[in-house]
């Protein structure tokens, strides 16, 4: 069997001389869907900023190999080329930047780490028009600054389209179902669904049921105690939903 | 010896006496020694055969300079300037030490010129190389000439104007910017010797953006460049003055004047791009730029724009204004400053607003690097008879690093009550999420930095010209070079 896409063992991560990440171990391989669940503050979006090398979020011990590399040594840019995706819990605005600029920035960075030319700007015009379009997101949305004025919906559509067009290797979205109703819901579902080819694997940090109901993860896994506490199959979500994270947390003093 | 010397036994006279004196000077050669005093303003205007009013003006000018103080209430430190340490005037083509082929020039300027995608053939012009060593321009220029010819437009040199419509000029130079201004007014009336003259007749659109990129025919005007645009009445012109690449230039201190005359119904947009020489990374060196821009919307329904990039030289003193004399007048500023390294800028605008319904709109956006200070300074003035006055000002600060600093001193006089004025500033840092979302996305530090710049200043790039804005946005990038990491 070949090296998993992600290969996490025994990660310790400190924010601010508080350690939130205690040994947390995880393996992804290609193909595959993994579900992270846990109560608030767990450290789940700790782990996914880690993994994309935010400055912080201190490693003091483990290890994270991608694709039998070391994650950790690179930079975010060099992660972000080597095909790790983070979807922001929080996607941030950059006034005056068009958001198909700054896609097509992103593309033509990642292409050059591959050693390949630009991409052809109508070619991907006509990309990202229609993955907008897939995504019900309003075309006018493309020219308008990065994030600028989206409503929380359109931001989360607007990440799910970055990831459409960039094609990663490994997607972590961070909460990327949050705040989005039922529709808008099911439109990423579908984004995610189309993109889910066998030829990348995605790790879903969620609070909801619903959402995996229209993915349905290979894995689910129940991040508590800067560890994961439990892993199971797509049975695990619905536990869950009746019993919540109770058992989970550290016993009432 | 030149021909005017030849011809003209008073000017003869006065380099010799110069010699005589004991100025180390090469009467042979057509640069004058280093100092100023009246005879030095003498011989600038019998070099250019100048009327007689002209003289006299520049030596009331000078009378008034040699009494004046350098200003000292800018955000500037300026080292002293020996103004007797300075030729005043070289003979065009007389070109010190020019490279004569772009293989004598600085390897470091050529990479410029490519990171901002200046054509092959442009560059040499650019960097100084001699004039008979540049090919292209002049074919260019004078299709150039012809078109405007027919609209009856008028662009030359200033120097040409003087000869040519004299009472143009008499009727109009120091008419917006008297040479009693401010001290560097003041020097420039005294000294200038060529810049750039346009008259756009009654109701006539300026066929074409007039650009000093074409004004090839004289160099070494930029160091007391003079600028005059007369835009009669229902007329239009746009004027792009300077380009993105950073031009060979010798002379420390700049002091330019321009003047713009707006009658009824005109209109002139103004858009430079500044791009001296900055300084190197620890200072040393770069362009004193002190500059008296000032527009006069001298009739009705005139309207007055000036947009500017401003990313060079090493200290920057600058407010290109707006006179709302005329009723339904309007007035824009809108500004780019960059500053980088140990760079100065102090830069703004004012907006006067003397006529009925004037009304004014300012947008200035200021990047500060490394150990830089950049200050925006602003007027409004709302005389008591300017009944509907309003004014928009929007200032925003934008900090990359620990070191360097950003200014706002908005001035408001206001003398109308129910002027209408807005004013809004900001002052940020560049945000850690934006870099990080930016590099998550693939893109290096350095492009996401230039990335965020750009977008910061979009409003502003928005105004230029399209091809200028273009390469604005290159210049950017090339100007904040090594501010990051
Ligand atoms: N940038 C940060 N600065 C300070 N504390 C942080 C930061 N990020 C996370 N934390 C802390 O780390 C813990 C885990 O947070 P987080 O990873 O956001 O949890 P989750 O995503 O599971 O809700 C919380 O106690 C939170 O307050
Ligand atoms: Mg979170």
């Amino acid at each position: 069997m070949s090296a998993p896409l992600l290969d996490i063992r025994e990660l310790r991560v400190r924010v601010e001389e508080k350690e939130i990440l205690s040994g947390l171990s995880l393996e992804v391989r290609v193909g595959e869907v993994h579900a992270i669940m846990g109560p608030n503050g767990a450290g789940k979006s700790t782990l996914a900023q880690t993994l994309a090398g935010r400055d912080g979020y201190e490693v003091t011990g483990g290890s994270v190999l991608m694709e039998g590399e070391d994650l950790l040594e690179m930079s975010p840019e060099e992660r972000a080329c080597k095909g790790l995706f983070l979807g922001f819990q929080y996607p941030v605005e950059i006034p005056g930047v068009s958001n198909m600029y700054l896609l097509r920035s992103a593309v033509n960075a990642q292409r050059k780490a591959a050693g390949q030319e630009e991409i052809n700007a109508a070619a991907f015009l006509k990309q990202a028009r229609g993955e907008a379009a897939r995504l019900k997101l309003k075309p006018e949305l493309l020219k308008r600054g990065v994030n600028e004025g989206f409503s929380g919906g359109e931001k989360k559509r607007n990440e799910i389209l970055q990831l459409a067009v960039l094609q990663p290797r490994l997607a972590v979205l961070d909460e990327t179902d949050s705040g989005l109703d039922i529709d808008a819901l099911k439109v990423v579902a579908a984004g995610i669904r189309a993109l889910r080819d066998g030829q990348r694997a995605f790790v879903l940090i969620t609070h909801y049921e619903r959402i995996l109901n229209l993915i349905s993860p290979d894995r689910v896994h129940v991040l508590a105690g800067g560890r994961i506490a439990r892993t199971g199959g797509a049975e695990l979500v619905s536990e869950l939903e009746a019993s919540g994270y109770e058992a989970f947390l550290p016993a009432a003093a | 010896m030149s021909r005017t010397a030849e011809r003209n036994p008073e000017v003869r006279q006065l380099l010799e006496r110069k010699y005589r004196h004991g100025f180390v000077t090469d009467i042979e050669s057509d640069t004058l020694p280093p100092g100023l005093d009246e005879d030095v303003i003498r011989v600038i205007s019998a070099r250019k055969e100048e009327p007689e009013f002209l003289l006299d003006w520049r030596l009331r000018a000078y009378r008034y300079w040699r009494e004046a103080q350098e200003p000292s209430w800018a955000k500037l430190n300026i080292p002293p300037i020996d103004y007797q340490a300075i030729s005043y005037y070289s003979a065009p083509g007389a070109a010190k030490d020019a490279p004569k082929s772009l293989d004598e020039v600085d390897p470091r300027l050529l990479e410029t010129y490519d990171k901002l995608g200046i054509p092959l053939h442009e560059r040499a012009r650019l960097a100084g190389v001699a004039v008979d060593a540049v090919f292209d321009s002049v074919s260019v220029a004078t299709t150039f000439k012809s078109r405007l010819a027919e609209a009856g437009v008028i662009f030359c040199p200033f120097s040409e104007a003087v000869r040519e419509h004299p009472e143009l000029v008499r009727k109009y130079l120091g008419s917006v910017v008297p040479y009693r201004d401010n001290y560097f007014a003041a020097l420039n009336s005294a000294v200038f010797t060529d810049g750039s003259f346009v008259y756009i007749p009654k109701n006539t659109r300026c066929p074409m953006e007039l650009s000093t990129y074409f004004r090839i025919n004289e160099q070494n005007t930029g160091q007391f460049e003079r600028t005059l645009i007369v835009a009669e009445e229902g007329s239009e012109v746009s004027y792009l003055e300077g380009c993105t690449a950073p031009m060979r230039d010798e002379n420390q201190l700049h002091a330019a004047v321009v003047e713009l005359v707006a009658l009824k119904d005109a209109r002139i947009k103004y858009s430079t791009v500044q791009n001296w020489y900055p300084g190197d990374e620890e200072g040393r060196g770069g362009i004193y730029n002190f500059v008296t821009k000032r527009g006069d919307c001298r009739g009705e329904n005139s309207a007055i724009s000036w947009t500017q990039v401003e990313a060079g030289s090493a200290i920057t003193w600058k407010y290109p204004s707006c006179i709302l004399r005329g009723d339904n007048s309007t007035g824009e500023f809108y500004s780019v400053a960059v500053t980088n390294n140990f760079q100065q800028a102090d830069t703004g605008t004012k907006m006067i607003h003397i006529g009925r319904n004037t009304s004014s709109n300012i947008l200035s956006k200021g990047i500060s690097a490394g150990h830089a200070q950049n200050t925006y300074r602003g007027l409004v003035k709302v005389f008591p008879r300017a009944e509907g006055a309003r004014n928009r000002t929007q200032c925003d600060s934008l900090l990359i690093g620990r070191d360097c600093g950003a200014h706002t001193f908005p001035h408001m006089d206001i003398a109308h009550p129910r002027a209408v004025v807005e004013h809004e500033a900001t002052t940020s840092r560049i945000s850690e999420d934006q870099l990080f979302y930016c590099r998550q996305r693939g893109l290096d530090e350095e492009d996401a930095v230039n990335l965020i710049v750009n977008g910061f200043c979009k409003q502003v790039f928005n105004m230029l010209p399209m091809e200028f804005a273009v390469e604005a946005q290159a210049l950017m990038n090339v100007s904040l070079e090594g501010a990051i990491g």
